[in-house]
C-alpha cells in the first residue's frame, strides 16, 4: 500500500470540504473495499478521508419507507426490525460477520462491484440514493462496471427503499467470495413489478422480460421457457456465460418463491 | 507519521503510524503482540480477527488510525488471572485447533457469535464462523467447542 494521508471527517459537509483541499482524496467508509483496493495499489490518493466519525449512520422507517444511513453496517441493517424482511436478508447475506460488522451500504453502492448485493436491493426496491448535493433513482445510479452516477466529490448521504408488497432477494455465493455469482431480487413495488438482477453482467441491471412475465402473472412458473442472451453475460472461471444466464432463471424463480 | 492512542486489553496505548499502518501491524509490531496472525492479508481467513468495541472485525482490513480511541480486546487479553476464557478451554477439551495458526481468530469470532447468539444451532455456528478459514480441523471440533462454550459462557 502506498502511504496516505489520513484524515476523519465530523460530518458530510466536513468530508466534502477535505475531499476538495485534498490533491486527489478519497472518502472510506468500512474500508472493507477500499483498504484490499489500497494494498494491491490500484489506487494512489493522496488522503483518506474516513466518514466514520460524520454522523452518516443509522436507520429511520416513517411507515412508507425506510431510510438507511450510508454509514450504517451490514450488520446493523440485517438486525433492525425497522427494516423489511427482505432487504435484512440481502445484508444478513453478505460477505462474513467481520465484513458485515464494518461494510457499509453506501460504501456498497458507491463501489457498484458487478457481483455486489446491495445494487440489486436497491434497483429492486426502487430505492432513492440522497447524497450531499441531490436525490438520484436507483434506476439512474448505477451506471457500468465499479461505475455511478455520483459526481466527484459528491458524497452518499443515505439510501432510501419504499414498501413493497411483495419482496423476496435469492443469491448464489460464490463459495469462494460469497459474493453472488448471480442474486435476482424481485418485487411488487408501488410502481408495479420490478427484477433486479446482480452478477450476471458489469453491474446490476433491471430485468424487463422477467418483468413483463412476472407483471401478466405473478409465479415461478411464468419464467419457465424464458432465455435469457449470452451476449452481455459475463464468463469467468466461475461460470460461463450459460451458466450465469441459466441461474438467473433459477434465482429469479427461487425469489418469487420466497416471496409468495 | 501520526500519534494513534487505543484502548488493548484494558491498558491504554499509544504509537506512531502511518496513514497506511494496518491496526495489525500495530499490534504485531509496535506493541509486540503476535498472538493476532495474518493468514492471507487479503480479508478472507480471519486469523487478524480481533474485537473493536465489543463486535469482531478483521484487523488487516483496517488501519490504525480507524481504531483511534477504541477498545481492542485480542486474544492475549482474554485469560483472567492464569485462567483460560471459557472458548480457549473448549477449544482445548475438544481438540478443536492442530497447528493452531487459525485459532486466534476463530476464537475471537466465535465470542462474538455466542454473545450475540447464546444458544447457536451447528448451522448458525458454520455460518457465522464463514470468515474465518482453518487448513487443518475440518471445522467439525470447532463447531463442537463452540457449542461447549456456548454452555459454559451461560446461554
Ligand atoms: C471477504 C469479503 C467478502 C465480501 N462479500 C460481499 C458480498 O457477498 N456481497 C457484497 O455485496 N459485498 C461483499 N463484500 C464487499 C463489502 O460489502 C463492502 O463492505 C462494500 O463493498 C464496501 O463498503 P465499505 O463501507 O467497506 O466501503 P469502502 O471500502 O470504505 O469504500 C468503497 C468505495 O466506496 C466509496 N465510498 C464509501 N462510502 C461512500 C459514501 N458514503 N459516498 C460516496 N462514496 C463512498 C469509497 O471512496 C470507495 O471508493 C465483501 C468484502 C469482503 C472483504
Ligand atoms: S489476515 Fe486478515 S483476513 Fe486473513
Ligand atoms: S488449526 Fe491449523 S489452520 Fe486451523
Amino acid at each position: 500500500m502506498y502511504d496516505f494521508n489520513f484524515q476523519s471527517a465530523s460530518s458530510i459537509d466536513d468530508a466534502a470540504a477535505k475531499l476538495s483541499a485534498a490533491s486527489d482524496g478519497t472518502v472510506m467508509a468500512g474500508g472493507q473495499t477500499l483498504i484490499p483496493v489500497l494494498k494491491q495499489r490500484l489506487a494512489n490518493p493522496s488522503d483518506v478521508i474516513s466518514l466514520a466519525g460524520a454522523g452518516l449512520s443509522g436507520i429511520t422507517n416513517n411507515g412508507d419507507s425506510v431510510t438507511i444511513g450510508a454509514t450504517t453496517t451490514h450488520a446493523e441493517v440485517a438486525g433492525s426490525s425497522d427494516v423489511p424482511a427482505a432487504l435484512r436478508a440481502v445484508a444478513e447475506g453478505i460477505g462474513d460477520a467481520q465484513v458485515r460488522n464494518r461494510g457499509t451500504i453506501g460504501g456498497s453502492m458507491a463501489n457498484n462491484d458487478p457481483a455486489a448485493d446491495y445494487p440489486a436491493a436497491a434497483l429492486g426496491l426502487g430505492a432513492t440514493i440522497t447524497t450531499n448535493q441531490r436525490d438520484i433513482a436507483a434506476d439512474d445510479f448505477f451506471t457500468g462496471l465499479f461505475d455511478t452516477a455520483l459526481n466527484d466529490g459528491e458524497i452518499i448521504k443515505s439510501v432510501t427503499f419504499p414498501n413493497a408488497t411483495k419482496a423476496a432477494y435469492a443469491k448464489f455465493p460464490s463459495p469462494a467470495s460469497r459474493f453472488a455469482l448471480v442474486g435476482v431480487f424481485v418485487a411488487q413495488a408501488a410502481d408495479g413489478v420490478r427484477v433486479a438482477v446482480t452478477g450476471a453482467t458489469d453491474c446490476a441491471h433491471r430485468g424487463p422480460m422477467l418483468e413483463s412475465a412476472l407483471s401478466a402473472n405473478w409465479s415461478a412458473d411464468a419464467l419457465d421457457g424464458i432465455t435469457i442472451p449470452t451476449d452481455h453475460i459475463n464468463a469467468d472461471i466461475h461460470g460461463s456465460a450459460e451458466y450465469r444466464a441459466h441461474l438467473v432463471i433459477v434465482m429469479a424463480k427461487r425469489a418469487v418463491a420466497a416471496a409468495g | 507519521m501520526a500519534t494513534v492512542s487505543m484502548t488493548v486489553n484494558g491498558q491504554a496505548v499509544s504509537g506512531e503510524v502511518e496513514g497506511r499502518t494496518l491496526l495489525v501491524q500495530f499490534l504485531r509490531e509496535n506493541l509486540n503482540m503476535t498472538g493476532t496472525h495474518v493468514g492471507c492479508d487479503t480479508s478472507q481467513c480471519g486469523a487478524c480477527v480481533v474485537h473493536i468495541n465489543g463486535d469482531s472485525m478483521k484487523s488487516c482490513t483496517m488501519l490504525a488510525l480507524e481504531a483511534e480511541g477504541a477498545q481492542v480486546t485480542t486474544i492475549e487479553g482474554l485469560a483472567q488471572g492464569g485462567e483460560m476464557h471459557p472458548m480457549q478451554q473448549a477449544f482445548q477439551d475438544n481438540h478443536g485447533l492442530q497447528c493452531g495458526f487459525c485459532t486466534p481468530g476463530m476464537v475471537m469470532s466465535a465470542i462474538d457469535l455466542v454473545a450475540k447468539n447464546p444458544n447457536p444451532d451447528e448451522t448458525t455456528i458454520r455460518e457465522q464462523l464463514e470468515g474465518n478459514i482453518c487448513r487443518c480441523t475440518g471445522y467439525h471440533n470447532i463447531v463442537k467447542a463452540v457449542q461447549q462454550a456456548a454452555k459454559t459462557m451461560g446461554g
